[in-house]
């Protein structure tokens, strides 16, 4: 609890870490090497018994992989925004669904797909702006009418979307330049003939991946290597101390509310073109963000990126694995994680 | 004091309670109530039946029995609960005496368990197509002019087997009733014809992301039979699509219908070709069907051909109107004469005759369809076959059919 | 601010039974006792005995979120539970247990798994403080709600269990309009007197202290998570009776009762009502019965959820107590906090 006992307890158990370090390396050279002899060997009979297939366990692995993209994405805005200003944002999901709708009017009209993200970006970001200044600043410190707020507006949205769009499922086009599936260089099985089967993967899923990946990397760069990102950072640490630090807080909060906003509505325009975009999305990817968050930890970005990646894996190996209790398996990580570390794997201790 | 405010106020809100209930006027006109998903992700369908059962009572002029007709509507979001509470509403509140909906399956078994405390009255099916509704323990005042979701797949399983030559089939269907009625009824067929359905997968309600389950469907099945509806069947054609998915796909009756066909995107060579079965067809050439399309077409916000939910709306209201007419819309007896006209009907609908079987559901024909595009580039379902007069068990012999057993994900078997 | 408002609790101790005498509450019940003979069949039970049930599960969660500053969204998940019990170890027509245990037995089975599983809930929610608890118990109650509808075996999956029967006691079926809606008054009555009562106990003042300053509480020897633990157990019992109550109403229980909306649903009585009065969870549940009731003859039923939304909004933001505090407003009072400080005012940000 309080940072004494902490560092008492870092003195006692130093010795005991480093040995435990090293042994949590030889685990992880270990499973790394099993992950590549999955990936490359031919896999024999048992086993393609206990999990189906290579293609099977493979294509899951790598759409848990591209789904805790799409997850980071949404989750890293919650997160910020969260850390920051204790706000619990319930209007998160509605971001995500307004965006993808911005994105797939402003790409059918203009033809470009890349407007529509970058649209989806700008828009939401420039509404989370609003939302901001408008309504939050005027329940500052009063978290709870703040988070019933967001809950309002939430239902609200939701009800005025459909009211715009409909029931009907929109699908943003992806150009064509992203479409298509490519052969990766592992082979899943051999044809009678003796030919080799490859795995055949959708390329735009990898950009999805990508794309999360370098965007992640960008919020790490903007968090430690400027000068906005340090006073976020510092703002997270001790929200006060910054205020009293002289720092325009309000305009720290304005510029993570953006981004958090903003990166809501650019997932939604990616994720929609990855999935589809139709009423219910919101409340799904709210909660796909609530789950991420309460595991990785709240306030962490990098927190985000791991919770991120065990749900999104551990929901796609249930799809194919467990189908029926599939949708359970990301609660119960949760209720796990919260009962043997209620602050999430990267979180502060509360 | 604090105190007698609050509970003032309270007092002053419950006196509210007290206001509307007055006396409810008995008007001259006939009130029909017609339940449908008028909020939540269904409104577009509620909206479409409302049209169905709009078309049926403007082309008895508004009039049944002598008098006017009056619509009320009430409004569910496709749960259960919210169906009975609007049910309840309907006949208690607004004490209308016949009634046309659920459009949900598990609504419509709700709404029955409902029409058994009111037996003065009437109520006729919207679109639910849940097997139970009226199979198992049925209720007597509860008519299905329109068909359940087993029927709806007549003449698809032989069809595959026999004319299109598949003798395996992996099914991918949405984890709930409805899904388990239609492979059921596809599956019945396409088992007892010699197929064989090594792999099912039953996937979550709202998933959105299939490209798993898609690459765990066997690589040597002949095709793919695909029941799901709306968001879920887009999401599960495009991702087979993009994971270069080869085997040819069979659909469930509302996996290629006209909220999928119309759905923005490129999904339009994946389709074409796909054979489907249901209680329409878009293409279907008969004088009745078209005077039926015309007819509907009039009503705001139309769709370009009307959902299978307009059809079935439209099929149970007309019933209702006719059977008013026959007994000169006099209920005064509880409505017993009307429901003895209403068993006994045998009426010429735009998809051929409907009459009922001793449980009140539909004996109707079916139509086997294949997706084809129309000239100006849309997609339509183009009629292959009819299977004339689909009774609900589905030809076989009842007590066979009993011994079935419920639908369910394990039911029917044959791998 | 704590200690002031502890001294003014302090003042208050022991008042309980004459805050329960009053010539308010006499008329009150007067009212509600003589209903049934002006109100017609409909609106006895599917206004008045449905508000009754619905400021029952509000009126728990305004317990804890009142006088212990937990807002939880899992309400409806424990009502529902007791509903289950009442489902499978009672009748039902759905062909699968249905064991029909007699009433007496299973009902008071129903209200204690109930309450158990609420204590399980806060167990798992007093792990973290404030404003997370919200994220956990709406994470938790979706879980609850796929589990449901994914298991066949034990909760009959989607379709849920039918033909649920309330009991025929003294020649009387209490599900008939008259009975059941004096079956649901008493029921609220005494869980309404329970509340205030115990809000004056010994318990009921700890824990408001332990809202406003956990710490200190803890540091002055009491056991802070027991008495939250405890807060839920006691909320418990009142959702899990209202639970019972609803089973009978619905004559069925499916998951689609227990999904996000009507989670969120019970949150929204309970705001509008207002969270600073035992009464108010059952004012908010009249006005949104009669809204969501007609709605539809009004506005048309397509745009009912803006209307409830902003009508949620204006509630939170006009007047963060809610109609109770709209109502005080009209006529301010120099001694308006005398009910101790609202949960939004407190130190949820502790």
């Amino acid at each position: 609890m309080s940072d004494a006992s902490n560092t008492n307890r870092d003195d006692l158990f130093r010795g005991a870490r480093a040995s435990r370090r090293q042994a949590w390396g030889v685990v992880a050279l270990l499973v790394a090497a099993l992950l590549l002899w999955l990936v490359f060997a031919q896999w024999p009979d048992w086993l393609d018994a206990i999990l189906i297939s290579k293609k099977a366990f493979l294509s899951a692995i790598l759409n848990g992989l591209t789904l805790a993209g799409l997850y980071f994405l949404v989750a890293s805005g919650f997160t910020l925004v969260f850390g920051l200003m204790r706000n619990v944002n319930l209007a998160h999901g509605s971001l995500y669904l307004l965006g993808a709708y911005v994105g797939y009017e402003v790409a059918d009209r203009t033809g470009f797909w890349l407007l529509g993200v970058a649209a989806g970006f700008v828009i939401m970001a420039v509404i989370g702006l609003v939302m901001q200044v408008v309504v939050f600043r005027r329940l500052e410190g009063d978290d709870l009418r703040q988070t019933l707020v967001t809950i309002g507006i939430s239902i609200v949205a939701a009800d005025l979307m459909l009211a715009v769009w409909g029931g009907t499922t929109y699908q943003i086009l992806v150009p064509e330049w992203l479409t298509g599936a490519i052969k990766l260089p592992v082979i899943t099985a051999y044809r009678s003939n003796g030919a080799a089967v490859y795995l055949v993967y959708p390329y735009y899923r990898l950009v999805v991946l990508a794309i999360a990946v370098v965007i992640g990397i960008g919020l790490w760069l903007m968090l430690n290597r400027t000068r906005i990102g340090m006073m976020i950072r510092a703002g997270v640490d001790d929200r006060d101390m910054l205020a009293a630090s002289g720092k325009n807080v309000h305009l720290v909060f304005a510029a993570v509310f953006a981004i958090g906003a903003g990166l809501a509505g650019f997932a939604g325009v990616v994720g929609g073109s990855a999935l589809s975009v139709a009423p219910g999305e919101d409340v799904r990817y709210l909660l796909a963000s609530l789950v991420v968050v309460i595991v990785g930890g709240m306030g962490s970005v990098t927190g985000a990126a791991i919770g991120a990646l065990i749900i999104g894996l551990a929901e796609q190996i249930g799809l194919v694995y467990f189908p029926t209790y599939g949708v359970v398996i990301t609660f119960v990580i949760m209720v796990v994680t919260l009962s043997v570390r209620p602050q999430g794997i990267m979180g502060k201790s509360l | 004091m604090s105190m007698t405010r609050r509970t003032m106020l309270a007092l002053a809100v419950a006196t509210g309670l007290t206001a509307p209930a007055i006396s409810i006027a008995q008007a001259e006109s006939m009130k029909i109530g017609v339940l449908a998903t008028f909020e939540g992700a269904f409104t577009v369908l509620g909206e479409d039946s409302e049209r169905g059962a709009l078309t049926a009572v403007q082309e008895f002029g508004g009039k049944a029995g002598g008098n006017d007709i009056e619509i009320i509507r009430g409004s569910s979001d496709a749960s259960p609960d919210s169906a009975v509470r609007a049910a309840r509403k309907l006949v208690e509140q607004d004490g209308v005496k016949i009634l046309v909906g659920p459009l949900s399956g598990d609504e419509g078994i709700a709404v029955k368990e409902y029409a058994k405390t009111q037996p003065d009255v009437t109520f006729l099916n919207g679109s639910s197509a849940a097997q139970d509704t009226t199979f198992r323990d049925p209720a007597e005042n509860f008519f299905r002019f329109s068909t359940d979701g087993a029927q709806w797949m007549a003449g698809l399983g032989t069809y595959a087997y026999n004319d299109k030559g598949y003798k395996t089939v992996a099914t991918v269907a949405e984890d709930y009733s409805f899904p388990y009625t239609q492979v059921f009824g596809f599956m019945a067929e396409f088992c007892k014809a010699g197929g064989k359905v090594p792999s099912k997968s039953w996937v979550p309600i709202g998933n959105k992301d299939y490209s798993s389950v898609i690459a765990a469907i066997p690589d040597d099945v002949d095709a793919i039979y695909v029941a799901l509806g709306g968001a879920d069947a887009v999401n599960f054609l495009s991702q087979y699509q993009q994971a270069g998915g080869q085997a040819p796909l069979i659909g469930g009756s509302i996996t290629v219908d006209q909220t999928v066909l119309t759905a923005k995107g490129r999904l339009h060579d994946i389709l074409v070709g796909t054979p489907a079965a249901g209680p329409t067809a878009d293409t279907n050439d008969s004088p009745e069907w078209k005077a039926f399309v015309e007819a509907y077409k009039k009503q705001d916000g139309a769709f370009p051909s009307p959902s299978l939910f307009a059809h079935a709306y439209y099929v149970n209201m007309k019933a209702a109107l006719l059977a008013l007419d026959e007994v000169k819309g006099d209920l005064s007896d509880g409505g017993k004469k009307f429901r003895e006209v209403l068993s006994n009907l045998s009426f010429e609908t735009p998809t051929g005759k409907v009459s009922l079987d001793k449980n009140r559901n539909a004996i109707a024909d079916m139509f086997l369809t294949e997706v084809s595009e129309a000239a100006d580039g849309t997609l339509l379902n183009k009629l292959i076959k009819v299977t004339p007069q689909v009774n609900q068990t589905l030809g076989i012999d009842e007590a066979d059919f009993r011994a079935l057993g419920k639908v369910s994900r394990d039911n029917p078997s044959c791998p | 601010m704590s200690l002031v408002e502890t001294q003014r609790t302090e003042k208050l101790r022991g008042s309980g039974w004459r805050e329960l005498v009053t010539p308010a509450h006499g008329l009150l019940l007067l009212f509600l006792l003589v209903y049934p003979a002006m109100a017609s069949d409909f609106f006895l039970t599917q206004i008045g005995g449905y508000s009754l049930i619905l400021g029952m599960i509000a009126l728990s969660l305004m317990l804890l979120a009142g006088y212990g500053g937990m807002v939880s969204l899992a309400q409806i998940t424990i009502a529902g539970a007791a509903a289950y019990v009442i489902a499978i170890f009672g009748e039902n027509n759905s062909g699968v247990h249905g064991f029909a245990w007699p009433w007496w037995v299973i009902t008071p089975m129903a209200i204690l798994f109930a309450s158990v599983l609420s204590a399980a809930f806060g167990w798992v929610a007093v792990r973290t403080e404030g404003i997370y608890t919200i994220m956990i118990t709406l994470a938790i109650a979706t879980a609850c709600f796929y589990f449901t509808q994914q298991n066949y075996a034990l909760f009959n999956g989607f379709p849920g269990y039918s033909g649920l029967r309330a009991p025929e006691v003294f020649g009387l079926y209490w599900r008939d309009p008259v009975p059941f809606y004096y079956l649901c008054l008493a029921n609220a009555v005494v869980a309404y007197a329970a509340v205030l009562y115990g809000a004056r106990s010994t318990f009921g003042l700890t824990l408001q202290a332990v809202r406003d300053n956990p710490r200190r509480m803890r540091a002055i020897g009491y056991n802070v998570t027991a008495h939250k633990v405890f807060a839920w157990w006691l909320s418990g019992l009142i959702a899990g009776a209202a639970g019972v109550l609803l089973a009978w109403f619905n004559g069925r229980i499916s998951p689609g009762s227990i999904a996000v909306g009507p989670a969120i649903n019970i949150l929204i009585i309970a705001i509008i009502g207002g969270l600073r009065h035992p009464v108010g969870p059952f004012i908010g549940a009249v006005v949104v019965v009669l809204i969501q009731t007609f709605a539809i003859d009004l506005v048309g039923a397509e745009r009912f959820n803006t209307l409830i939304g902003l009508f949620f909004l204006a509630v939170v933001f006009l007047s963060p107590d809610g109609i109770l505090g709209l109502w005080e407003r009209v006529k301010p009072r120099p001694d308006r906090d005398a009910w101790g400080p609202g949960p939004e005012r407190s130190g949820v940000r502790e």
